[in-house]
């Protein structure tokens, strides 16, 4: 995730903005430019509502190196209340005591850092609510 | 009439005992927690700085007022832990609120009243109408040096305030502010952990200030100790507030529902602002309210408010403080606190 993409990414990761589109109404969490439905290209933009609940998950006990301080980690498939579905961690839990059908509450986290001196990236993760 | 329309909180759910600390330094639980008056603070979890707590305080002021962060024209950030020496918090956490791109925004620094700072310079600039709405906030995850007296306090956690001139919930009727260059506490650039002068940090710093500015605000304001429903005073540990209240005609009761520290430990520039802020989930209208900060090296900044019939409506409307700080906090035992802080040495 270089930094150019971090920070055009910034809008659905900082604020969950996502693309509803205007003509058949299927809303796109990243934003597209067409529509897979209907083929339009108009858009409006929304934001996602922050609660919903755990679809799956998984626990990662292996992790990519820069996650591997956290691990034992969860990572969820997560339905918010507008139907919307995103792929997210679920923290300050205890991964071993998550069901499917939790309720969770997507919240503003620190994401990775680019080692030591590099910027610091932010974006969603999901808590119990 | 100008003062808060919006306040909110945030404190991580990580916990760690002061038993657990005292038992990694072969130190007296019981002693330290009668002497300090701390029973457990909070910990920032692993994906938590002054930028993430900043943001979940301001969308907890968000939800008690009903304004658009795009006519937010101020943003002020007081921290002493800010994650980057060299690029601003308050940059990040407006874009995450969305208040970016027409506000001005500063990251203020000044020990623990650097939240305080930011209260300050917003309600100023509302007053001037320079800005319709000005946030500011008081955010830390506090260092602590490993076996010292501050790693029973050092926490995190921290408060968001916004200023406007309508739908006010607290009316801010005074301030003041007392500085002189006292160095009891620092940190230099690069130093890991903060340095302090033990004893020196009495008297001649955190009494003097806090002294100086609560006997200013008072004259200025003309209000008498018993005029106040409540008083909040900086808390480094559990002790000095209450001493310092008392020493200046306060009594227990007036600072009971601020006295957070106990539960929260120091959040720094996050401390008086949150204490501020658990006192403002129970007042009532007309209540008077006085908030002195302290920041070492030193300085205390001081506030008058007094709470309007506006300010039982909003009460509800965001989790209060006393609520984050019993909501099934997460235990540490040392070594994740050493982890989380990251109090050890990896290998690059």
């Amino acid at each position: 995730m270089p930094s150019p993409k971090y920070r055009r990414e910034m809008p659905q990761r900082y604020r969950l903005e996502a693309a509803k589109c205007k003509k058949c109404g299927k809303v796109f969490f990243p934003p597209r430019l067409i529509c897979d439905k209907c083929k339009s290209e108009e858009f409006e933009k929304i934001t996602l509502p922050e609660n919903g609940k755990i679809v799956t998950f998984t626990i990662i006990r292996v992790a990519p190196q820069q996650f591997e301080t956290e691990v034992p980690y969860a990572i969820a498939i997560v339905e918010l209340e507008n139907g919307v579905r995103l792929t997210t961690q679920v923290v300050d839990c205890n991964p071993e005591k998550l069901k499917i059908g939790n309720e969770i509450k997507l919240v503003f986290r620190k994401i990775q850092e680019e080692g030591k001196t590099g910027i610091i990236k932010y974006g969603y993760k999901a808590v119990l609510a | 009439m100008i003062g808060i329309i919006g306040y909110g909180s945030y404190i991580p759910k990580f916990r760690i005992k002061a038993e657990q600390i005292a038992h990694q330094w072969g130190k007296d639980a019981e002693s330290i927690k009668r002497g300090l008056m701390l029973q457990e603070k909070s910990v920032p979890g692993l994906d938590e700085d002054t930028i993430t707590i900043s943001v979940a305080a301001a969308k907890n002021a968000l939800k008690r007022c009903n304004i658009n962060p795009k006519e937010i024209g101020a943003l002020y950030i007081g921290s002493e832990s800010h994650p980057y020496a060299v690029k601003p918090s308050g940059t990040v956490v407006g874009e995450a609120l969305g208040i970016v791109p027409d506000f001005h925004t500063a990251d203020f620094e000044f020990a623990c009243k650097a939240g305080t700072e930011g209260m300050f310079v917003a309600q100023a600039l509302v007053k001037a109408g320079e800005v319709k709405y000005a946030m500011a906030i008081g955010a830390d995850t506090s260092q602590g040096a490993p076996a010292d007296a501050l790693e029973f306090s050092a926490s995190a956690g921290g408060s968001a305030f916004i200023f406007g001139k309508e739908n006010i919930v607290a009316e801010l009727l005074f301030t003041d502010s007392f500085t002189t260059d006292t160095p009891d506490f620092w940190r230099r650039e690069g130093a890991f952990y903060p340095h302090h002068g033990g004893r020196f940090t009495g008297d001649p710093a955190y009494f003097k200030h806090v002294q100086g500015a609560a006997k200013a605000i008072l004259k200025k304001s003309g209000y008498k100790p018993e005029d106040f429903k409540y008083a909040i005073f900086h808390m480094p540990n559990g002790k000095f507030p209450l001493r310092v209240g008392k020493k200046l005609g306060f009594t227990n009761e007036q600072m009971k529902p601020g006295w957070v520290v106990n539960l929260m430990g120091n959040t720094y520039s996050g401390s008086s602002p949150t204490g501020f802020s658990a006192t403002l989930d129970v007042a009532k209208s007309g209540d008077l309210i006085l908030l002195v900060s302290f920041g070492s090296g030193a300085g205390s900044d001081a506030f008058v408010f007094k709470a309007t019939d506006k300010i039982s409506k909003v009460q509800d409307k965001a989790e209060k403080v006393r609520e984050m700080l019993a909501d099934n906090p997460i235990y540490l035992d040392y070594g994740q606190y050493a982890k989380f802080r990251e109090k050890i040495i990896m290998n690059e």
